[in-house]
């Protein structure tokens, strides 16, 4: 019996970071799955390139800063940024795009403010807006659902497409990619179309839209294909809240509070305003309620904090939708968000136990 | 159990709290039994809150089994008996079970081996006794909580002048893991329970009596609630199994939806908390007439070959019942006084049982968490989701490791009751806890040197105060002499020029006296032409006459 002697609590309960990040890979599995299934294999292709870039970024810059590899490798929380990001990348983007993203995500977003629980700002949110800002054509060009693309890239086209820019003989580029439905339906609204137009024109069922070789974008209430993959995320995040991952606070805020103001204009002007079910239901609105919202890291902190965020969030990503230069809104909205954190944390504390009002 | 269903009552829910495993079956399989008699029994004056005893008898007499050896100094404070007869061969200072591994003046009794008790009677009709009779035989029985904090009980169960007790709450949740033995009293002894439950509620004229006891005791449940169905004020509450239930704020709450002030007592809101081993203590008190010698302590953990509960003399070393209870000293990896969420680690096995030690844990590695790197904060607020006092643990755990000392403060850290859910459900393993006792005690650090400083400033002003003020005394006393002497040199000039003024107006009466004589002696001669008339007579009156004389 050696003592140095040791503090209560003499027990712990099994939590650890790389169980939590574990579990939000996990939860992840649906969408991918969803993503995979309407988009194609490109994204395996991102993820895992994502992954191995942040890991490599992430050794090197704890060398450097001088802190122990192992247990900030093994985290799990720059795997989760990885994927993320890769989520939010087009599949067809050249592999730079990927890595340029991770490298800055990683090495300037996370490690140059502190490392792991430091960063103020999403790091995944950081590297897919400098992304987007710098590489606007390559950031927007998504591909078409797949039994709509032209062509089918395989798994193995689609790599060598991603790493050496050469797609198989007889094909463009731009014939294998479009404008996201966000997208489209952004540019519409601003040629004067209403929304109804644009989804009579644009969601048609696939028979006619084959007909009149139009690309379906629209599906039955969101945008063709990520309707599923939002479903996706949904239910990974349900689950994430039944574990307890993560508190029901922000995604509920969040999404109340985009629903809310939605309802709102789509009943002032549904020609003008998308729906409020096609908004829920579209782009990355889930991944970001259940997923990118929800870091701790750069999240507010008390419960009724949480709650202001996730309004925040919700109302500014329809704010930007519906009024801003950017077809999707997340990164921004977050950011910005993220910038409130301290403030939040500062004003909404939790009634302590026994004190009243203070 | 017929009441059972027939009886619900509203309980109420704190925010918080963990399940860590029970592990309470490890040491329930066997009834209590009596510890071994020990050869060498060492009482430290100091086993409860307040101030320590102070010894009454001297090294070499002679003790008996139940006689006072330490009386209690000041209010709060409890006194020792001697736990067995034999003699007093040490008053000295001997390594004691407390988190600082610090030794304390102890009293060591080399038992005869007689374990003779001495004369001691029963209280009859103890209701007939005034309540603060009552509590002044419970304060000499040297009761104190035996729930884990040791204050001194005779105090709490004075309610003082003007609160009205409502409740009188028996706590017999148990929420620690490892801990059985209030379970196993309550499964054992409900009768004694109940009786030492009816004599702090008369001692206290509660109104209502509630037991509480979590939801997996349920024989402990059963027994009791059998003793006390013929009574109509006492209810035994089965309330659900959630760490830190045992914990007085959280339990009143849970019972009574009412918070205790984060600064006050139970006893504001007209609650009392015991704990059900004080109970059978001053059951014992009162109708034997036995002060407190003895508790019941938990051996367990997987260093313990038969782990189980024992009735232990106070002053037994713990050594002696781990070898009892055939336990292994060599695979202990920890050994730990109280359970795992509260309790501290010891640093030696031979330290004596003290009237706060209900368990003895000694943890082998399968007991203990495996040991996992501390990594920063991720800001998750599991710890905040476990608080049961609703703060905010990692705002604290940040300002606690930068000693920003003020901010700890403004978070409430004293609010803190070191419970342990925000280390254990922690995903960073950071030992917050850890942090916030630090922080603590930094802040009591710097009060007391504040208060050094203060007593210090104090003092310099004082001697400030004491120069100047001497100096102005002095001053003042230079002017008064001064002033004194001014007076003096004054009053003279003033006399001599009052004389001088007085020889001055003699002067001029004297000269006008004579002018006037001259006058008269003018005027007489000329009217003494005229008429005959003699001017003789007083010289004063001369001239107002002949104004007089004058005017007319």
């Amino acid at each position: 019996m050696t003592s140095p002697t040791p503090t209560s609590p003499h027990t712990l309960a099994a939590a650890s970071i790389t169980r939590v990040m574990l579990r939000v890979i996990i939860a992840l599995i649906p969408g991918l799955a969803a993503y995979i299934w309407f988009f194609g294999w490109g994204i395996t292709i991102n993820i895992a390139f994502a992954v191995l870039v942040a890991l490599g970024a992430e050794a090197i810059m704890l060398q450097l800063r001088k802190r122990p590899l192992l247990p900030f490798l093994t985290d799990g929380s720059a795997i989760v940024t990885a994927v993320l990001l890769a989520f939010a990348i087009p599949p067809l983007a050249p592999w730079w795009i990927t890595f340029i993203g991770i490298i800055f995500a990683i090495v300037v977003a996370k490690q140059l403010y502190g490392g792991l629980g430091y960063n103020p700002f999403n790091p995944a949110m950081v590297g897919y807006v400098v992304l987007l800002i710098s590489f606007p054509r390559e950031m927007t060009s998504w591909v078409p659902t797949l039994s709509f693309s032209p062509y089918e890239l395989s798994f193995v086209e689609n790599a060598i497409f991603i790493f050496t820019g050469h797609l198989p003989a007889g094909l463009a580029i731009d014939a294998l990619t479009e404008a996201t439905p966000l997208d489209t339906l952004k540019t519409n609204l601003g040629l004067g179309n209403t929304v109804s137009e644009i989804k009579s024109q644009l969601g048609l069922d696939e028979a006619t839209s084959r007909l009149l070789s139009v690309i379906p974008i629209f599906g039955a209430i969101g945008g063709k294909g990520w309707e599923w993959i939002n479903g996706g995320f949904l239910l990974g995040g349900l689950w994430l809240i039944y574990k307890k991952v993560i508190g029901w606070q922000i995604p509920a805020a969040l999404l109340g509070s985009l629903v809310s103001i939605s309802v709102l204009f789509y009943i002032i002007d549904p020609d003008l305003y998308a729906s409020p079910v096609f908004h829920l239901f579209s782009g990355a609105t889930m991944l970001a309620a259940f997923f990118i919202a929800t870091d701790p890291v750069t999240a507010a902190t008390s419960n009724r904090g949480r709650l202001i965020y996730g309004v925040g969030i919700g109302i500014l990503m329809y704010i930007i939708r519906t009024w801003g230069g950017y077809p999707d809104s997340v990164a921004f909205a977050v950011l910005l968000m993220n910038m409130t954190v301290p403030i939040i944390d500062h004003y909404f504390k939790s009634r302590v136990f026994g004190r009243h009002g203070d | 159990m017929r009441q059972t269903v027939n009886r619900i009552r509203r309980l109420w829910k704190f925010r918080g709290g963990v399940h860590p495993p029970q592990q309470k079956n490890i040491s329930t399989s066997a009834p209590i039994s009596p510890a071994q008699l020990p050869e060498r029994l060492v009482l430290p004056l100091h086993q409860h809150i307040g101030e320590p005893a102070e010894p009454i008898v001297n090294i070499g007499d002679k003790v008996l089994k139940g006689q006072m050896i330490a009386r209690p100094q000041g209010y709060v404070s409890a006194p020792i008996h001697a736990p067995t007869s034999g003699t007093v061969i040490d008053i000295g200072n001997y390594p004691v079970p407390h988190p600082s591994s610090l030794s304390a003046t102890c009293m060591v009794i080399h038992s005869d081996g007689d374990d003779r008790w001495i004369e001691h009677h029963a209280v009859e009709d103890y209701f007939r006794l005034p309540p603060s009779e009552l509590r002044n035989l419970i304060r000499e029985a040297g009761i104190v909580g035996l729930g884990g904090a040791g204050f001194p009980s005779y105090i709490k169960f004075n309610p003082g002048q003007q609160k009205a007790i409502q409740t009188l709450i028996l706590n017999g949740v148990e929420c620690e893991p490892y801990i059985t033995c209030d379970d196993l009293l309550m499964r054992e002894r409900p009768q004694d329970i109940l009786s030492g439950l009816l004599i702090i509620q008369h001692a206290l004229q509660a109104h209502e009596c509630l037991v509480a006891i979590e939801d997996n005791k349920p024989e402990a449940f059963v027994a009791l609630r059998q003793a006390t169905e013929d009574y109509d004020n006492i209810e035994v509450v089965q309330v659900p199994t959630l760490y830190p239930q045992g914990s007085e704020k959280q339990l009143v709450k849970v019972l009574t939806g009412k918070e205790v002030p984060a600064d006050g007592l139970a006893l504001n809101i007209g609650v009392v908390c015991a704990n059900v081993g004080t109970a059978a203590a001053v059951h014992n008190a009162i109708h034997r007439g036995e002060p407190l010698i003895s508790r019941n302590v938990t051996i367990t953990g997987s260093a313990i070959g038969s782990p189980r509960n024992l009735n232990v003399l106070l002053g037994t070393p713990m050594r002696e019942l781990i070898e009892q209870c055939d336990g292994n000293l060599d695979r202990i990896e920890r050994l730990i006084m109280g359970g795992p969420m509260m309790g501290f680690a010891l640093h030696r096995p031979d330290l004596p049982v003290i009237k706060t030690t209900n368990c003895i844990l000694a943890a082998t590695a399968e007991d203990l968490p495996p040991q996992r790197p501390e990594l920063p904060c991720i800001r998750c607020g599991a710890c905040a989701d476990t608080c049961p006092v609703n703060l905010l643990p990692q705002q604290l755990y940040w300002y606690s490791k930068h000693q920003n000392l003020d901010k700890v403060q403004e978070f409430n850290l004293f609010d803190c009751i070191e419970c342990g859910c925000c280390s254990y459900v922690c995903p960073s393993n950071i030992p917050l806890v850890q942090y916030f006792r630090f922080a603590k005690g930094d802040i009591w650090t710097q009060e007391r040197e504040k208060e050094k400083s203060d007593i210090a400033r104090r003092r310099h002003e004082f001697h400030q105060f004491r120069v100047a003020r001497d100096k102005e005394e002095r001053q003042a006393k230079r002017n008064r002499k001064k002033a004194a002497l001014k007076a003096d040199t004054a009053a003279a000039e003033r006399d001599k020029k009052k004389a001088e003024i007085q020889a001055a107006i003699e002067r001029t009466q004297t000269r006008r006296q004579d002018a006037m004589k001259d006058a008269e002696m003018r005027r007489s001669s000329y009217q003494g032409r005229t008429r005959d008339h003699s001017t003789a007579g007083n010289a004063g009156q001369q001239p107002e006459n002949s104004s007089d004389t004058e005017q007319k």
